[in-house]
């Protein structure tokens, strides 16, 4: 394996992977073998290059090995078994829940009621080994542990309304680094349709030459969600309270489902909870219940989504400095 | 025992991330000892030592960091022998982004945060790249496009170490740098034993308490900048 990559000519290596060519440099013989390279190195180039011989060797190696690896989703995932554990009194928590991507399952319980571990038991892949004591298993198997700590950290994406973009670039550059990161063929392409989709979701549009810090909250939020469905390798989405983001809520849910996510979203929002197809209830510390929506709750979204259209009016009335003197017929309390 | 260096930038969160990762290797039944280094300045050993972990701390005061803890870190193991431990964590702050006190043998642990931006991994030199764990802290506040490409310009940095995204605050990855940490290489003795990356080629003036600026001072290995041609 290593005897054949070793043989690579310079240039080859540079093309399979561009973190090669930007830790070499620019090489005066690209048509130099990457043994005989390494092999005409003085003290001076590795102090240059902060490697030694042999960690240079094989950073570069890995580097290569790696190329391809990376283009291939990191988790694939067919399904989700999370199986009960115990309660903050040490009761058994009754639980055997499937998951299967596209589901769209909400989480709702008082605040303190544990929906944070819930969604964290799920991140960590726990093995009985968390104060829940829940495990979680993939497509039906307890995943070993070198598996399982390869695939945290990557199975599952997160959205909450703490975080925000720090990176100071523009919105057209970031989202370009992160498709080059996930190797896609066309990053400029998927940059400018991810940068669209998110216009679709938040009320104020924005451009790509604009720098992310300067986004509004709803801006970040949509461009956020946009992302995670377009670009995030995680077949797994927890979405932490977003009722408030100044996003379209139905279209994010439509956009994340669409690309074959599992969707688990804390909240507090009738119409997100009635939009999920299943909703866990969190209390004391375990799953109390897990109800499935049924067709009479899903017939009230219209009427939810209505009252909810009557309020985002209101707010867009007192932004544009008018007066809410007279109040819509239907918020009348004799109605 | 088992040796890990824990290195990073200031404020990374290095001390949070061994305390919640002490707490899961104490459950585990494992005997834990610190060994914090600092420059001028600790109060984090009072944090261990409220934890119940045994800890010293050791200043570099004006001696070069880095040298200051090549010269003790054997010491610092017959310590923790002596105490019954069965692992050692070095937590050193305070390196300069030249430096890394990785050990041939021992567990390395380089601690990066989301918040320094997404050029730093490739700034940061081998203590970084000559990690065999590298943990990326404070994820929870920024977005997940953030920490994607952030964890991988690590992997670009340092593609043979193991990444894992570590909150301070809740301990989300004590569990799987546990795991990382009760692996490591079981070690009698520092002694012949190798940093992984030299120090410096150093000893001019300045390191022996040279302070005044100018030509007529400066001896030793002494290296000059260069700059653009100014044209006419």
């Amino acid at each position: 394996m290593s005897a054949h990559l070793l043989a690579l000519k310079l240039d080859e290596a540079q093309r399979l992977n561009p973190a090669f060519a930007a830790l070499i440099g620019p090489t005066p013989k690209p048509d130099l073998s990457l043994a005989d390279w390494l092999a005409s190195l003085d003290g001076g180039d590795l102090d240059r290059l902060k490697f030694s011989r042999i960690e240079l060797e094989a950073h570069l190696l890995a580097l290569i090995a790696e190329a391809e690896g990376f283009r291939t989703p990191v988790t694939r995932l067919r399904e989700l078994r999370i199986l009960g554990g115990r309660d903050k009194t040490g009761g058994a928590e009754n639980l055997d829940l499937v998951l299967r991507p596209g589901a769209i399952v909400s989480v709702v319980g008082p605040t303190g009621s544990g929906k944070s571990r819930f969604l964290g038991d799920i991140e960590c892949l726990a093995q009985g080994d968390t104060p829940s004591g829940r495990r979680i298993l993939i497509d039906g198997e307890i995943p070993d542990p070198a598996r399982r700590w390869a695939a945290s950290g990557k199975l599952v994406a997160q959205l909450s309304q703490n975080m925000n973009f720090v990176v100071d670039l523009t919105v057209g550059d970031f989202i370009e680094m992160h498709a080059e990161c996930r190797a896609v063929d066309a990053p400029e392409q998927v940059a400018a349709e991810v940068i669209a989709c998110a216009n679709r979701l938040a009320g104020e549009k924005f451009s790509a030459n604009i720098s992310l810090t300067q986004l509004s909250g709803g801006q970040s939020r949509a461009l956020m969600i946009a992302d995670v469905a377009l670009l995030s390798s995680s077949p797994i989405v927890l979405i932490d309270e977003i009722e408030n983001a100044g996003i379209n809520r139905r279209q994010a849910l439509d956009l994340l489902v669409a690309s074959d996510k599992i969707v688990l979203m804390s909240t507090h929002d009738p119409i997100l909870a009635l939009h999920a197809q299943k909703r866990i209830v969190i209390a004391a510390g375990a799953v109390a219940q897990v109800i499935e929506t049924s067709a009479t709750e899903r017939a009230h979204l219209a009427a939810l989504e209505h009252y909810d259209r009557l309020m985002s009016d209101l707010r867009e009335t007192l932004r544009h400095g008018a007066r809410l003197e007279t109040l819509p017929p239907q918020f009348s309390p004799f109605g | 025992m088992r040796v890990i260096t824990v290195a990073g930038p200031p404020s990374v969160g290095k001390t949070a991330l061994i305390l919640k990762t002490a707490k899961t290797l104490g459950d585990d039944g494992q005997k834990l000892a610190v060994v914090k280094f600092d420059c001028l300045s600790t109060d984090d050993d009072l944090l261990y030592r409220r934890a119940g972990i045994a800890v010293a701390a050791g200043l570099a005061g004006s001696v070069c960091p880095d040298h200051y803890f090549v010269s003790n870190i054997d010491d610092c193991l017959q310590w923790a022998e002596s105490l019954g431990a069965d692992l050692l964590i070095a937590e050193s702050a305070g390196l300069c982004n030249r430096c890394s006190p990785h050990v041939q043998g021992a567990l390395a642990v380089c601690v990066v945060d989301n918040l320094s931006g997404v050029h730093t991994p490739k700034k940061i030199g081998p203590m970084l790249k000559m990690a065999d764990v590298v943990a990326i802290t404070k994820g929870d506040i920024v977005s997940q496009a953030e920490r994607e490409v952030f964890a991988h310009n690590v992997w670009r940095a340092n593609p043979q170490a193991r990444i894992v995204a570590f909150n301070g605050l809740t301990g989300q990855g004590a569990g799987e740098l546990a795991f990382a940490m009760r692996g490591a290489p079981d070690l009698e003795t520092l002694e012949g034993r190798r940093l992984r990356f030299p120090m410096p080629s150093a000893i001019c003036s300045y390191c022996i308490g040279e302070t005044c600026i100018g030509e007529n001072h400066q001896r030793g290995n002494v290296r000059k900048m260069r700059f653009p041609e100014v044209l006419a």
